[in-house]
C-alpha cells in the first residue's frame, strides 16, 4: 500500500507547487517601494508646461498616480476604466506620463478624454526609474505622508480598483481625519 | 522565375527599409569611454532586464534598459562604486533584477534546497540499498552446487590455457 502512496503524495505535492507556479503572474515582480516614502520629484505638467507638479504638492492627500504613455498599448485598454474612476471622485488620479511626445500624448487625451487632474511629463524616464516603472501601466496609492501604501502593474481592473484601491483609500482618509 | 525574381526584389527593398528603419528608432551618443563601457558590460551582466526577464541588463534591447544603462552609465561618471549602484537599483526595482540572488534568509531554499535534496536523495537510496542486501539472504552452496561450480570453473580456465 506504501508503496503506491508516497509516488502518489508526491505527485500530489508537485501539482500543488506547479498549479501555485502557474497561478502567478511572472511579470509582476514586487515593489520594494511599497510602505516607502514615494520619491520626490518636480516636473512640468502635460497641458500646462509653464507649471510643474510634484509629489509634494500632494501632501495630505491620498491620491493614485498612474504611469502612461500614449505608446503603451495596455493604457488604451485601461483609459476608459480611469475616465470612470476618476469620474466617481473617490480618489484624485494624477498622471505621470512616461518618455512620450508632448503632441502623441495630448492627441490621445483629446482622441480619449482626459481622467487626469494633471499629468507630469517625465521626457526622459528619470522619475520612472525612481519609482521602479518597468512596464506602463503602473499604479501608485499613495497616502497622505506620502508614502506608497500600494501598487498595480497592468491596467487597473474594475476589481482590482474595488477591491485594492477604494477599500484602501477609504481606510486611509478614516485614519486622516480621525488624527 | 520572373516571379521569384521580383520576389526577391521585393525582399531586398524590405530589408533595406528595416535596416533605416532600425537606425533612425535610436540615436545613441558613441561610447567615449572604454574602461568605463568595459565596467558597465561586466556590471549590467549581473542585472536583470525587467522587460524581457531571462535577459541581462546587458543584453537587452529593451527601451528601459537602455535607460537603465544610461543611468549606471551616468553614475559611474559621478563616481560611484558598482556596490552604490547595485542598491540603488535593488532599492528600486527589489532583489528581482539581480541575476545573482543574495544569500539571506528569503533565499536560503533557493541557495541550499538544491544540496538538501541531494543529501534526502542518498539517504533514501543508501537505506533502500541496505534494506535489499537484508532481503535477499546469502546461501550456502550445497556440496552438489559446489562440485558444478567447480567444475565449470575448472573447463573454463583448462579452456583458456589451451
Amino acid at each position: 500500500m506504501l508503496r503506491y502512496l508516497i509516488p502518489l503524495g508526491l505527485f500530489l505535492v508537485l501539482v500543488v507547487f506547479l498549479a501555485i507556479g502557474l497561478g502567478r503572474d511572472p511579470r509582476e515582480v514586487p515593489s520594494p517601494l511599497i510602505n516607502k516614502a514615494a520619491p520626490t520629484f518636480r516636473l512640468p505638467q502635460l497641458k500646462e508646461p509653464s507649471k510643474t507638479f510634484s509629489a509634494e504638492d500632494m501632501r495630505g492627500k491620498v491620491w493614485v498616480l498612474n504611469v502612461w504613455a500614449s505608446w503603451c498599448i495596455s493604457c488604451r485598454d485601461e483609459h476608459p476604466l480611469l475616465i470612470d474612476y476618476a469620474k466617481s471622485g473617490a480618489v484624485p488620479i494624477y498622471g505621470l506620463n512616461w518618455k512620450d511626445q508632448r503632441e502623441d500624448a495630448l492627441a490621445w487625451l483629446d482622441e480619449l478624454g482626459d481622467p487626469y487632474i494633471a499629468s507630469a511629463v517625465d521626457l526622459d524616464g528619470r522619475v520612472a526609474i525612481d519609482y521602479g516603472v518597468y512596464g506602463a501601466p503602473e499604479t501608485y496609492l499613495i497616502d497622505q505622508a506620502g508614502v506608497i501604501r500600494y501598487k498595480h502593474i497592468g491596467p487597473v481592473t474594475p476589481d482590482v480598483w474595488k477591491q485594492k484601491f477604494l477599500p484602501l483609500a477609504q481606510q486611509l482618509n478614516r485614519e486622516g481625519a480621525s488624527r | 522565375m520572373k516571379r521569384a525574381r521580383l520576389l526577391l526584389l521585393l525582399l531586398f527593398v524590405c530589408l533595406i527599409a528595416s535596416a533605416t528603419f532600425a537606425q533612425a528608432r535610436r540615436e545613441r551618443p558613441v561610447p567615449d569611454d572604454p574602461a568605463l563601457e568595459k565596467r558597465l558590460q561586466n556590471l549590467s551582466q549581473e542585472l536583470r532586464c525587467l522587460v524581457c526577464q531571462n535577459e541581462t541588463l546587458a543584453e537587452s534591447r529593451a527601451d528601459l534598459a537602455e535607460d537603465l544603462r544610461d543611468e549606471i552609465r551616468q553614475q559611474m561618471k559621478a563616481g560611484k562604486s558598482d556596490k552604490e549602484i547595485v542598491a540603488f537599483l535593488t532599492e528600486r526595482y527589489g532583489q528581482f533584477i539581480l541575476y545573482r540572488p543574495q544569500v539571506t534568509p528569503a533565499t536560503y531554499l533557493l541557495w541550499f534546497g538544491p544540496f538538501v535534496l541531494l543529501l534526502v536523495g542518498l539517504v533514501v537510496l543508501f537505506a533502500y540499498i541496505k534494506q535489499r542486501r537484508e532481503l535477499i539472504p546469502e546461501q550456502p552452496l550445497s556440496s552438489d552446487e559446489r562440485k558444478r561450480a567447480e567444475d565449470m570453473l575448472r573447463s573454463s580456465s583448462g579452456k583458456e590455457r589451451a
